[in-house]
């Protein structure tokens, strides 16, 4: 056993022969990463079983988050629990807002305004694009790199300014709501909104170039933490976690919801090393695919938008009353694509104006899951990379 | 104090060791990265480039709580964490300030009445010179606070040690 080759690292050799001299005794060790730990992204613990630089065990340990948020859905009405909706995926409040009201409406039967389900789609698809970009820098502060944060929180402000425009919030919008929108698009929305994707989707080439092939940050996530295909279903992941092991399922394409059946638009999976704008490195599923199908959806939300725009019908934005909706003895499931994934609501309602169960089925939760399975096997400084390819939101964790 | 003009070449300053000790500290105020939930994302925010918190010298977010001054609470504080917050608290050296963003941790805010598992202010545990209302509070607010705090700085004495109220309390 002179020369040891780490299955899941194969660059990484460890001469057992040399380490082993000198009567060095070693031994395991245990290593809480967080709760307070900035790659955490949040109030996540992982509780890490080492043997030097190599992860025996990855386990999380959740929890420090949570803020009952079901519970509460079970003692307000649903009008009043869109707030809390923001809440729990709070970098994507306007997806969060759409996956609640759509339940609601779905189990009361409401009709939705053409005008208010379009607003909606551009709103999801704006909030994906602010989402992303914090995904997109933030992993640049986990990979060692602080500037691509400086130039993605510069886009994002922008796409906060429009979310202040219509609905007065930077961050907990409660804009889309049971029925529709709360208020019309302000005047000359649309053409702002143009003017800023003019402007944004040629920035995505320039974080390509600062950041996507960037040596080091190739060398850090090329295949690091692979999760094949089958074991990417196999733990019901979402979003663009699943997408990057190279499974095409997004539900906006494969069982469309509202009105995204009206667009054309792709669904970036990743590809292997060598394929067009894709580093030699890289293997299916591992954390640099994970992270650049977000860039590319990035640019299919523009897409969406664009059409949109140009879509746009006139009308009313909300159907009517929204308070003290009386709920049917009947209970409905709901998923959509947010951002980080398939976001459920489970309602059932018993007649009265509250309902008597709310159960949401956040995507962090289910795919932060394989952290264990995925984090063995690695080394220490791949942890970081790894928790944040799987981009977790811990509002949502622990809800 | 005309006995001292004159007296000196250019280049003499005159200042009290408070002010001077002050000055110093109040511009240069390490905070915590410590972004808990929501307020989290809106203090990420003040660090980035529009806003831009380094103009007041407080830009310099620490990982570590041995390396930092200031505490900024973003985000609700569960029972869970607030064991750990406390700790972190205490991992803090002298002087040490908080700043309570948010109204998840000034009262438990829209966790008030449902939250069974949220601790109604941070004040129950830690304590705090700053409280930023907002749910979030915007950066602009954030960067008040802020300020609010280098003001509180300022009229620190050397004389009479601001902490030890705090000591009392911490230790309670």
């Amino acid at each position: 056993m002179a020369t040891t080759v780490i299955e899941t690292r194969p660059d990484v050799l460890i001469d057992f022969d040399k380490e082993s001299q000198g009567d060095v005794r070693t031994e395991e060790m245990l290593i809480n990463m967080g709760p307070q730990h900035p790659a955490t992204h949040g109030v996540l613990r992982v509780v890490l079983r080492t043997d030097g630089e190599l992860i025996l065990e990855s386990v999380p340990h959740i929890g420090y988050l949570h803020r009952c948020a079901e519970k509460i859905g079970e003692n307000l009405q649903p009008y009043q629990f869109i707030p809390y909706t923001d809440r729990m995926d709070y970098l994507a409040g306007m997806n969060n807002n759409q996956a609640y009201a759509i339940a609601i409406e779905q189990l009361v039967g409401i009709e939705v305004p053409e005008r208010a389900l379009y607003i909606r789609m551009i709103f999801a698809e704006l909030n994906r694009i602010a989402s992303h970009l914090v995904a997109f820098g933030t992993y640049g502060l986990d990979m060692g790199a602080f500037t691509p944060f400086l130039y993605s929180f510069r886009e994002r402000e922008m796409i906060l300014d429009l979310f202040e425009s219509a609905c007065g919030a930077r961050l907990t919008y409660s804009y889309i709501n049971v029925g529709g929108v709360h208020d019309d698009l302000p005047d000359k929305f649309l053409d702002v909104l143009l003017e800023y994707l003019d402007y944004f989707e040629p920035k995505v080439a320039e974080y390509n170039q600062l950041l996507s092939y960037n040596h080091i940050f190739v060398k850090r996530t090329a295949n690091v933490g692979v999760i094949s295909a089958a074991d990417a279903v196999g733990w019901a992941l979402t979003g663009p976690v699943l997408r990057g092991s190279g499974v095409n399922w997004d539900l906006r394409k494969s069982t469309p919801y509202e009105i995204y059946d009206r667009f054309e638009f792709d669904v970036p999976v990743g590809l292997p090393g060598g394929s067009e704008g894709v580093p030699q490195s890289v293997v299916v599923g591992d954390c640099w695919c994970r992270y650049m199908v977000r860039v590319l959806e990035m640019l299919q939300s523009c897409r969406i938008i664009r059409q949109a725009i140009k879509q746009m019908p006139d009308g009313p934005h909300l159907a009517g009353k929204l308070k003290n909706l009386k709920l049917p003895d009947d209970e409905i499931y709901v998923e959509i694509e947010n951002p980080r994934g398939q976001l459920g609501f489970y309602v059932r309602g018993d007649g009265s104006t509250i309902p008597a169960r709310v159960k949401a089925r956040g995507p962090s939760f289910c795919n932060i899951s394989i952290l264990n399975h995925v984090g063995s096997g690695c080394l220490l400084a791949d942890i970081p990379a790894i928790v944040g390819s799987i981009d977790i939101v811990m509002g949502e964790v622990d809800r | 104090m005309s006995w001292i003009e004159n007296r000196f070449e250019e280049g003499l300053i005159i200042t009290s060791l408070d002010w001077a000790i002050n000055w110093g500290r109040k511009n240069s105020i390490w905070p915590m990265t410590f972004g808990l939930a929501c307020c989290a994302i809106e203090m990420m925010a003040v660090g980035a480039s529009r806003f831009d918190i380094d103009r007041f010298g407080a830009g310099a977010f620490r990982a570590s709580p041995r390396q930092s001054d200031l505490m900024i609470v973003a985000g609700t504080v569960t029972y869970k964490m607030a064991s750990r917050l406390k700790r972190l608290y205490n991992q803090m050296p002298e002087p040490k300030y908080v700043i309570a963003m948010g109204a998840c941790t000034i009262g438990g805010g829209p966790y008030f009445k449902h939250g069974y598992h949220v601790v109604k202010g941070v004040d129950l545990v830690v304590p705090v010179d700053v409280y930023i209302p907002g749910c979030p509070p915007r950066p602009e607010a954030l960067l008040e606070g802020l300020m609010r705090l280098q003001d509180k700085i300022t009229h620190q004495t050397r004389a009479k040690n601001p902490m030890s109220r705090l000591k009392e309390s911490a230790l309670a």
